[in-house]
């Protein structure tokens, strides 16, 4: 194993993935490292999602092998999954906060399962909340939020944990532009405190941030690599 | 705990409806099961007392000498589950039929003879006061020498016997029936709520939660609907059987029957085994919903 490779965080060996006769990633090999800026792009269909997915164990390998931390997806025991998935926080492309539940209480899941205590998980939320401009709408429902502010509560539910890692499924796909804007000012900020970013998206203007990885996928294939 | 039995709470009132349905029919369910279970334990207080004042009368031959009538009688005495045995001659007898027939005298007063027979009355060991015991006693002291007769209204307690067995068995076959009834509708009432929430669970399984911390509301859920179906179940038999005791319970052998209810430990198991029905009713929904 080489220095670059003691560094990584997630490291895929080989990783195929089909569903019935159709390959979503075919022979993919790759290594994500500690504290890295990751921008995975490709056209619709070419796998991003999937990888993202196979992750966090949302899917599982069809070959090849997936470790993430020091753990083996392959042999990864059903009840330390759990444990597998508080690694991540993970920004769904349609955002997947529970309707029945407050802005509040979406948020503070993530730190009910992880087992804090009431008191942490009020600071902590309220906190977060504050980072993407949403204190003010801590008791309101998602349906009577704008896309833009679903966004906002995801990203901050993706955070509150303090993960080591955060994906993200285009989260500025479908935002005005003051809404990717906060949204990408949190993610810098994650970053700046020593988290992984792992962002998939086709948007061009967020891969021209710079300072960053970029790797495209085409049919399921690692196509090319970018450092900007 | 305290936020498990919070979103347990939480979820009941956000799926009232259902809720409703099931705890209903849990409470019909026990209402029904317990209503013959409290039938069981008075039938059975009944029997007992009848059983407790139970005399066996022995009739003796026509032809019984004195000799042979006291060594019947220290025959009897040295029989297993015998207390007493008083001799009551024939006519001790008739005074005893004038007396209880006091309104028809004048049908007893023509008598050339007096036809009752000499016997002794038994009274028995308490040990020896069910069906089958007193089955063998009557057959050992009907083959004593003397012996012409032994009544001890055989038939009707078999009779009595037979019908509380046989209400036992139907009750056992009612009480199984509707545990099953309600283990069933517990099951499918959480089944529907899980399927309506299972979005919220995939969510919650993404963001780390484990089995546990997911089903442990559910779990909750289930045994508050149990309990609370109980509850209602035995509150609505207390209601009818007070309605019940007041009008009919003075009537019972002249009061000396007293009607009662379930004793708090039994209410309180009752209420246990519901609770337990709704962990087990999730529990069966849980395990395939889960895999």
């Amino acid at each position: 194993m080489t220095e670059e490779n003691a560094d990584a965080i997630i490291r895929m060996f080989h990783v195929h993935k089909r569903y019935g006769a159709k390959f979503a990633l075919k022979d993919l090999s790759l290594d994500i490292y500690k504290n890295e800026y990751l921008f995975v792009t490709g056209r619709s269909g070419a796998g991003k999602t999937t990888l993202l997915r196979l992750l966090y164990l949302g899917e599982e390998v069809s070959e090849g092998q997936v470790l993430v931390d020091g753990l083996n997806l392959s042999r990864i025991a059903r009840n330390r999954i759990p444990q597998l998935r508080r690694k991540f926080g993970i920004i769904f492309q349609d955002y997947k906060l529970i309707p029945t539940k407050t802005v509040f209480e979406n948020v503070a899941l993530v730190l009910e399962v992880a087992g804090r205590k009431p008191s942490l998980i009020a600071k902590k939320v309220k906190s977060v909340l504050r980072m993407v401009g949403m204190e003010d709408r801590i008791d309101a429902y998602p349906q009577s939020l704008s896309g833009g502010e679903q966004q906002r509560v995801a990203v901050a539910r993706a955070a509150a944990g303090d993960p080591k890692i955060i994906l993200a499924d285009e989260p500025t796909g479908s935002l005005d532009e003051e809404s990717a804007d906060v949204i990408m000012s949190f993610l810098d900020t994650f970053h700046s405190r020593g988290a992984t970013i792992i962002i998939a998206t086709h948007d061009k203007e967020l891969l021209e941030r710079g300072h960053a990885r970029i790797i495209q996928l085409r049919d399921g294939q690692l196509w090319s690599t970018e450092t900007v | 705990m305290q936020r498990f039995y919070r979103r347990a709470i939480k979820d009941i009132l956000e799926n009232r409806f259902l809720t409703a349905i099931t705890v209903v029919t849990i409470a019909l369910s026990i209402l029904i099961a317990a209503a013959f279970a409290l039938f069981f334990v008075n039938a059975g207080d009944m029997l007992n007392l009848w059983q407790k004042g139970m005399r066996m009368m022995v009739y003796l031959k026509a032809s019984t000498s004195e000799a042979e009538r006291l060594d019947t009688k220290f025959r009897l005495q040295g029989i297993a589950g015998v207390q007493e045995a008083v001799y009551i001659s024939k006519d001790e007898a008739l005074t005893r039929l004038k007396e209880q027939m006091q309104h028809h005298s004048a049908l007893l007063e023509n008598l050339k003879e007096n036809p009752l027979p000499d016997s002794f009355e038994i009274t028995l060991q308490p040990s020896a006061r069910n069906s089958e015991e007193l089955r063998f006693l009557a057959e050992r002291i009907q083959a004593l020498p003397g012996v012409a007769e032994v009544e001890y209204g055989q038939q009707w307690i078999q009779r009595f016997t037979h019908i509380i067995n046989l209400f036992s068995l139907a009750g056992y076959a009612i009480g199984a029936l509707f545990f099953m009834a309600t283990l069933f509708i517990v099951a499918n009432t959480i089944r529907l709520v899980l399927y309506s929430r299972r979005d919220e669970i995939e969510i919650m399984r993404l963001v780390g939660a484990t089995d546990r911390f997911i089903k442990i509301p559910f779990y909750l859920e289930g045994m508050i609907q149990g309990g609370a179906g109980t509850v209602i179940g035995l509150g609505l038999l207390y209601a009818g059987y007070s309605a019940l005791a007041l009008h009919f319970a003075p009537g019972l052998a002249g009061g000396m029957i007293q009607l009662r209810f379930f004793s708090v430990g039994a209410s309180a198991a009752a209420i246990l085994g519901g609770t337990l029905i709704g962990w087990l009713g999730c529990w069966v929904s849980l395990k395939q919903f889960m895999k």
